[in-house]
């Protein structure tokens, strides 16, 4: 008792003194020496010119002097002319060429054992013209993997991949335009989307390109505008721009109506919406920062981004409409940074979910948290959950024996990314399980820049599952590991 | 380049400390040397290096030379600017929230990504990176902010200056150049060093060396300004060194085209110029 007292006072005292110290300083007008605090200090001090107890034995008792730089020698130098930059190019021109190889790990009767045999030189070209900033992003592509040859800016096949063609200017000052070619991204997750219905390379992903391969370019024009109470991005694309979906050429699925794994000896056959203007999409998005914290509200209108049907006569995949309604919110929470993110999918097609050849409609949710937990190393965890409405109309409409669907898919995702080597070898380990559907998707990746331009990586897409036909499960025979070398300029 | 710092717990008591001995009287020391009191030359030292005119911009070429000689650069342009108009000692009036943007050039992998961080007194830094490749604004954790800055031999804190009141400071020598500091980390398991001795310019209180002891004592982590020079009137660094003496490797940072008070508006330090970068201020 009388101890906790003591205890106490004690801390009391500590914390009071230097209160002391400092009221003492500013009254007397006069700072005494900083050494001359020591005494009063809750952490005693050797005055100034005296070896500190932390000191090595044979430091020297006064800090060696440097020399002065130049500039401080002699009175202040005029300043040196300013240095104008180099030689300039009509346009800037950056990139990179890339040779990407990858294998299959499991035996798959449906595709090649190659899974990625390409090289891409990958040019950008920037210029600015009277306020307008004009980008072209090209990839020029020679795939020995792929069945499709002929050039075909949608899909990406072909010896051609325009990324961007963009042109971006402000009709007003509060307002910015850009239209074209061009990749688009919003939302809070880590490779999780719910909002954010701009298409996406799923076969790429997969198969381990750099991950700026997941986003597919859209061909729109986005507008936005800028005010102090909050900002939108309105972006109309005047032709469905639907995903680099999973159709078997490159990366076999379980194919729902024939209840069997395919690939490229029975592609997926889709039926897009291609009219322009009629068969088009908005997104929109409304955001303001509170503090530290950015809050959104989503809107889209447009078409599931994936097949998500198919016509009973034909048998062809189909992409329904669709109308996504969402929100979210990002900020600090204690050491890292925490999200969480809402989603709506109205299904229009199938509103009630008793029809078997639409996608039903779903509630989606994601929470998610990352932090520095040490020093280059960071851990990010996300939850997240896709809920099937009318999942009784659902069961309904299946056919006897056919494999179903839970209401609710649980999703597990963390990502760990460690930096060594002065941040030249990078490292990380995504992994994906759903518990609800007893599948995973794990995705190692080592990265080392050997210098400024070259840098090699190896890295996998391992996928496992108890059944054929859940998410990841339906990828296990496409589980690969993949090498490449870059060279940046 | 650097860090420095103030005594006390309560920042506000300070300032109305600092406020309320006009004139920084001269302290009571013994010998012809009169310096001004420590929490004025960490104050000054503090300015000059991080807060000087109202914003700034300055084009930055880094070159990381490691024990075997490889060397590899990093180039990259740096908007700063100040929420605090003034420039003001009295009353730390010049210390105040601001706002970075970091817009890198080289190497290609990095090229067109950009660095947004809201520095804030009060809280963590709120900070973003732009991939361009995926149109992806990422928040980035702030925890710890005594990582690398893009895998130099500078730290974060280095680059955008480690807040005064996380270190105690002294004045343990004057010289005829310089006065020496000796600035002890508040909460020592939040940093790698046990404390830093800085030399501090007399004339214009730039920090001319910082030498970073660990917990052993031992000093491994060395800061030198190579270059200074006086522009629009405000005397700045433009070339600098941090050597680590543990793996043997040095940073050099080659600043040009400073400019100050360029009238930087504050819609630069948002989302909107993340995903477009703000090419008028950056060339």
């Amino acid at each position: 008792m009388g101890n906790v007292r003591h205890v106490r006072l004690a801390c009391l005292l500590v914390a009071i003194a230097p209160l002391c110290a400092w009221g003492a300083l500013g009254w007397a007008a006069e700072p005494q020496l900083p050494a001359g605090l020591a005494p009063g200090e809750e952490e005693p001090r050797l005055p100034a010119g005296l070896e500190a107890p932390s000191s090595p034995p044979d430091a020297p008792a006064r800090p060696a002097e440097p020399e002065l730089p130049p500039g401080l020698v002699a009175p202040p130098e005029e300043a040196r002319p300013v240095e104008e930059a180099g030689p300039v190019l009509p346009f800037e021109i950056t990139g990179f060429w890339e040779v990407r190889g990858g294998a299959r790990l499991r035996d798959d009767e449906h595709e090649r054992d190659a899974s990625l045999g390409e090289t891409r030189l990958q040019v950008q070209a920037d210029k600015d013209v009277s306020g307008v900033e004009l980008r072209v992003t090209a990839d020029l592509l020679l795939d020995a993997v792929a069945d499709r040859h002929a050039v075909d800016l949608e899909t990406g096949d072909g010896f051609l991949d325009l990324r961007e063609a963009s042109l971006v200017f402000s009709p007003a000052s509060m307002l910015d335009v850009k239209a074209g070619r061009q990749i688009l991204t919003w939302g809070t997750g880590d490779l999780v989307f719910l909002n954010d219905l701009f298409p996406k390379d799923w076969n790429s992903f997969f198969l381990g390109r750099d991950e700026e391969y997941l986003k597919a370019p859209s061909d729109a024009a986005k507008v936005s505008a800028f005010t102090p109470w909050a900002n939108l991005d309105i972006v109309y694309t005047p032709r469905f721009d639907a995903d680099r979906f999973i159709d078997g050429r490159r990366v076999s699925f379980f194919d729902l109506p024939g209840e069997r794994i395919v690939g490229r000896d029975a592609a997926l056959q889709v039926d897009r919406p291609d009219e322009w203007f009629v068969d088009d999409e908005w997104a929109a998005r409304l955001y303001r920062n509170v503090a530290s914290y950015e809050l959104a509200l989503y809107g889209y209108d447009g078409f599931w981004k994936s097949p998500a049907g198919r016509q009973p006569a034909t048998g062809r995949a189909t992409f329904p409409k669709l109308s996504v309604y969402g929100a979210s919110v990002r900020g600090p929470l204690g050491r890292g940074i925490a999200n969480a993110e809402v989603a709506y999918y109205d299904s229009g097609d199938d509103r009630g979910g008793g029809d078997p050849d639409v996608r039903n409609s779903e509630l989606r949710l994601l929470l998610g948290y990352e932090q520095e937990i040490a020093r280059d190393l960071t851990f990010g965890l996300q939850y997240y959950l896709e809920r099937m409405l009318g999942h009784g109309a659902f069961l309904g409409t299946l056919p006897p024996g056919a494999p179903g669907r839970d209401e609710n898919r649980h999703v597990l995702t963390q990502r760990l990314t460690w930096l060594t080597m002065d941040q030249n070898l990078l490292w990380s380990l995504s992994v994906f399980v759903s518990p609800s559907e007893v599948d995973a998707y794990l995705r190692p990746r080592v990265k080392y820049k050997v210098s400024d331009n070259l840098s090699v990586e190896a890295g996998g897409n391992v996928f496992v599952g108890r059944d054929d036909h859940t998410f990841f499960g339906q990828f296990e025979d496409n589980s690969n590991v993949y090498i490449g070398v870059r060279y940046g300029f | 380049m650097t860090r420095l710092m103030v005594f006390r717990t309560c920042a506000h008591l300070a300032l109305a400390a600092l406020a309320a001995s006009p004139g920084f009287a001269a302290p009571a020391a013994a010998g012809a040397e009169e310096p001004p009191p420590v929490e004025e030359i960490v104050h000054r030292a503090n300015l000059v290096s991080y807060f000087q005119g109202r914003d700034g911009r300055a084009q930055v070429s880094m070159q990381i030379t490691d024990n075997q000689g490889r060397t590899r650069e990093r180039e990259f342009t740096i908007l700063r600017r100040d929420e605090a108009a003034s420039d003001a000692i009295d009353g730390a009036a010049y210390r105040g929230a601001q706002s970075y943007y970091v817009y890198f050039h080289r190497p290609a992998d990095v090229n067109k990504m950009a660095l947004l961080v809201w520095k804030h007194l009060d809280r963590d830094d709120d900070r973003w990176l732009y991939l361009p490749a995926l149109d992806l604004v990422k928040r980035i954790a702030a925890a710890d902010k005594r990582t690398s800055f893009v895998g130099s031999d500078f730290f974060y804190e280095d680059v955008s200056g480690r807040d005064i009141e996380l270190d105690k400071h002294e004045l343990i020598d004057v010289t005829d150049d310089y006065y020496v500091l000796k600035s002890t980390p508040r909460d020592p398991a939040a940093v790698e060093f046990s404390y830093y001795n800085a030399f501090i310019h007399k004339g214009t209180f730039l920090p001319v060396q910082i030498e970073y002891y660990d917990k052993n004592g031992e000093k491994h982590r060395v800061y030198k300004a190579l270059q200074v020079e006086t522009l629009q009137g405000y005397p700045t660094v433009t070339r600098a060194s941090m050597t680590n003496l543990q793996t043997g490797s040095t940073t050099v940072l080659a600043y040009s085209e400073v400019r100050y008070d360029v009238g930087l508006p504050e819609d630069v330090f948002t989302e909107r110029f993340l995903r477009r970068a703000p090419r008028q201020y950056l060339r």
